[in-house]
């Protein structure tokens, strides 16, 4: 099965491996023939920005089919770059995969929207603010799984966070109290997890389990005792005013879109380069990673294994934390029974989607967030659509790659496995 | 002292005993009731109350907590083993039959679980699989005219064949590509309730006659519905039977099959496993068949125990309650079977709990609570001082030496 070894040796002894070519040859000709050459003639209006804004681009009127079978043609000829590339036994980049994405994205807005309008910028920015508490747990779990404990509990932390930040922030009257009790919240959470995983050396999926199963009971109770009565009391957040940033927020498109938000999706955007940076460029993360990788070699040097692991995963419960106050205070305000609903669970594909990488793994929670709005989306526009396909798209889409573009990704190679010094 | 020193036949055993697995699972179930007499404790508002003149009279705290305790519990046994204040047999009789019947599923999809875990998969997909087989058993039950007999059999068989395939689905990916089954069953459970969803809306597929905008099934033809077991007055069904048969496959498949030899092999070490000949990839796609199979019993219990049509969420929360099941029952077949009646058992009592004006979810924090003991010996072993796990085998000898006798007979 998939060993650690046979994959760093991938390089050497690549074989040609077609499977990208093919699955994005098919998805080529599905948007080409449905949407294309079966479209739907009908004009869709792509509305790039709103009036009111500072750069006002015009309005762009195509035909809804014309749109199917440019982008099929389109997306064809990168199917068929990365061919070349694997014929020469090259993998296919992932700038060219995201590429792909956006246009097969495109594609399916324009079938969708066939004699209606697409705001581009409405359906951008309500899919940061979806991906949000995604992206962050996705951090967490990231922080967590690189020093080798596998988080399953993240579910249990997102809710966590989104049931204190509420509670927290209606009983004290601020919010920034409620956003501190999120992250310190699912800090201790994390910590029940360290503690099992790295003192008592309990399985750690078993014990991630666990957690989400306690958690979801208390809030349950908690929510369906107390808040349920006295909600205007104690389930009456509000949540945090819309800053939009001076400058960056009139960026034709984008501008509206990500920097018009709440300071929650604001703190994402500095988390995820931040992780990055100390993950892969400072002597903290390189620690952190050969603790990951490889412990007894990181115990060899004189790292100490469980308190890296035991500090990296509770922060990694302040990030998620933060992602399940985002769920409440940035976004709808009141808590409500199970909130979370297997966001937690989509953060954890994420982390995998993503290989454990902090960019790639805010581009697959976008891409959550993204599917999430388009279904409430095309119900509006286009209500014969069966919305359930349209449900199952990201499901789809992250079966396919885990499949098929990730293949066999490799986790760092010590996850899971509980260190004991010898 | 001395007993310490030389220590007697019997208080070996003792100490195996109290340093067994199903001990502590007992101790943990004790430690949960205690834990969810708290939260019940704490939220009750007449104990809030006299807690805010606690140094004045500090009996009214301890008796309206005592009171919250005793009322929450008594409500619990009243909803789901005997109703001591019904006016009638029947009634008094119900809430057991009931438990029964909200334990068959989850005692059923708990076997698929434990099944994975001993193979070392965790799937996680039992809501999946139980939608995907309760399409295809409404399918059969609502679309096809079978005789009286047939079509019950037909359709369980397939509800069960579908959750099977839907499980193999993963250990198939798993073996094939390597993808993860965590994250495989996570997304199929989403694809499954999709596809159920879009089933359930389509009236050329399953929507019920003359149904609306929301997506909901006829009911199961009276030949595919599985029948109650005492008369009309209980709504127990034979999908209880059918999980007690499953609980039985079950230690046969594990403990006595070559097949599942293979499965512990995999599950205890694969390595060991590979070398010794075993083809682990295709005891993946078997294992995750079989896990799926079970699961495909709990899909019987839900889609042909209904008597009214099924809606999406026809899967509750069983396919999550079945891994708490299967960790309760630290995955054996009778494990699976105790730790499945206890929380149907939970289910039952919910009705009862909500007339006294309890949150039935406190039953919610007493799971999670036990299964958090569960999953961690060490910390109950902390907490009541038990000797660590013992390796004399006083027991098991004393096991062995009955049966032999029993066959020299």
């Amino acid at each position: 099965m998939s060993t650690a070894s046979n994959d760093s040796f991938a390089r050497v002894d690549a074989r040609v491996s077609y499977k990208t070519p093919i699955v994005m040859a098919a998805f080529a000709l599905v948007v080409g023939i449905a949407f294309g050459l079966f479209g739907k003639p009908e004009a869709v209006t792509f509305q790039w920005s709103n009036p009111e804004d500072f750069i006002h681009i015009p309005d762009f009127v195509v035909a809804s089919n014309l749109v199917g079978m440019v982008v099929g043609v389109i997306l064809l000829i990168i199917a068929a770059l990365a061919f070349v590339r694997a014929r020469a036994a090259r993998t296919t980049p992932l700038w060219l995969n995201l590429i792909f994405g956006l246009f097969a994205v495109v594609a399916l807005l324009g079938w969708l929207a066939a004699g209606n309008n697409v705001p581009f910028a409405f359906i951008l920015g309500n899919a940061v603010v979806l991906a949000v508490p995604i992206a962050l747990g996705a951090m967490g779990g990231i922080m967590s799984e690189r020093v080798g404990v596998v988080n399953i509990a993240i579910e249990g932390q997102l809710l966590t966070g989104a049931f204190l930040a509420a509670v927290v922030g209606s009983l004290t009257d601020n919010l920034y109290f409620g956003l501190i009790a999120a992250m310190v919240g699912a800090a201790l959470l994390s910590m029940v997890l360290a503690s099992f995983a790295i003192v008592y050396l309990v399985d750690q999926i078993i014990v991630g389990v666990v957690l989400n199963v306690l958690i979801l009971g208390i809030t349950n109770f908690l929510y369906s005792q107390w808040l349920s009565a006295d909600g205007q009391n104690s389930n009456f957040p509000g949540t945090f005013d819309i800053i939009p940033i001076p400058g960056l927020s009139s960026i034709p498109i984008l501008g509206p879109a990500l920097f018009e938000s709440r300071i929650t999706t604001y703190l994402t955007y500095l988390i995820i380069p931040a992780l990055w940076f100390i993950l892969f460029k400072t002597k903290l993360g390189l620690r952190a990673r050969a603790v990951g990788e490889h412990p007894l070699a990181a115990d060899t040097v004189g790292i100490n294994v469980a308190r890296t692991r035991f500090w990296w995963v509770t922060l990694g419960g302040v990030v998620a934390g933060l992602g399940g106050a985002a769920l409440t205070i940035g976004s709808v305000g009141a808590f409500g029974r199970g909130m979370s609903g297997g966001q937690g669970f989509i953060a954890l594909a994420v982390v995998i989607l993503g290989r454990w990488h902090p960019f790639a793994a805010a581009a697959a929670a976008l891409l959550f967030g993204f599917s999430i709005i388009l279904r409430v989306w095309a119900n509006q526009v286009s209500p014969g659509i069966p919305t359930d396909f349209i449900t199952m798209v990201p499901y789809v889409v992250t079966l396919i790659a885990v499949v098929g573009f990730v293949g066999r990704v490799r986790a760092p190679a010590a996850d899971g496995q509980p260190y004991i010094k010898g | 002292m001395n007993a310490d020193s030389q220590p007697t036949t019997w208080s070996t055993a003792a100490k195996e005993i109290v340093s067994g697995g199903a001990f502590r699972a007992f101790l943990s179930v004790i430690l949960g009731f205690i834990v969810g007499a708290l939260f019940m404790v704490f939220s009750n508002e007449a104990f809030l109350n006299a807690l805010s003149y606690l140094t004045a009279r500090p009996t009214d705290a301890l008796g309206a907590g005592w009171t919250a305790i005793s009322d929450g519990y008594l409500a619990l046994f009243r909803g789901s083993i005997y109703n001591y204040q019904a006016d009638n047999f029947v009634a008094a009789m119900r809430p057991i039959t009931e438990t029964l019947r909200f334990a068959g599923p989850l005692i059923a999809a708990g076997l698929g679980v434990a099944l994975g875990f001993r193979v070392g998969l965790f799937n996680i997909g039992a809501s999946g699989q139980i939608l995907f087989g309760a399409l295809a058993a409404t399918w059969v039950s609502t679309r096809m005219t079978l005789p009286w007999g047939v079509h019950l059999v037909v359709a369980a068989a397939v509800a069960i064949a579908a959750a099977a395939a839907f499980g193999a689905l993963v250990g198939f990916l798993k073996a094939r590509t390597g993808a993860h089954e965590v994250i495989v069953t996570i997304m199929l459970n989403y694809v499954a309730a999709g596809l159920l969803t879009f089933f359930f809306r389509q009236d050329y597929l399953l929507r019920e006659a003359d149904g609306g905008g929301t997506p909901k099934s006829d009911a199961p033809a009276e030949t595919a519905q599985l029948p109650t077991l005492f008369g009309d007055s209980f709504t127990l069904h034979a999908g209880f039977l059918l999980a007690l048969v499953g609980v039985v496959i079950y230690w046969w498949l594990m403990e006595r099959s070559t097949i599942g030899y293979r499965f512990r092999m995999v599950g205890h070490n694969i390595d060991a496993a590979r070398t010794a000949g075993v083809n682990v990839s295709r005891t993946f796609v078997y294992a995750m068949a079989a896990s799926g199979a079970f699961v495909g019993i709990a899909a019987v219990n839900q889609a042909l125990g209904a008597r009214a049509g099924l809606t999406p969420d026809l899967d509750g929360s069983i396919g999550f309650d079945a891994i708490t099941v299967a960790l309760l029952g630290s995955s054996t077949g009778p494990g699976v079977l105790l730790a499945g009646l206890l929380f149907g058992a939970f289910k039952a009592g919910a009705p009862a709990m909500q007339v006294i004006g309890l949150s039935p979810e406190v039953t919610g924090v007493v799971q999670g609570f036990i299964v958090l003991f569960i999953a961690a010996p060490p910390l109950v072993r902390a907490i009541f001082r038990l000797p660590p796990p013992q390796k004399s085998t006083v027991i098991a000898d004393w096991w062995v030496g009955l049966r032999k006798k029993k066959v020299a007979k």
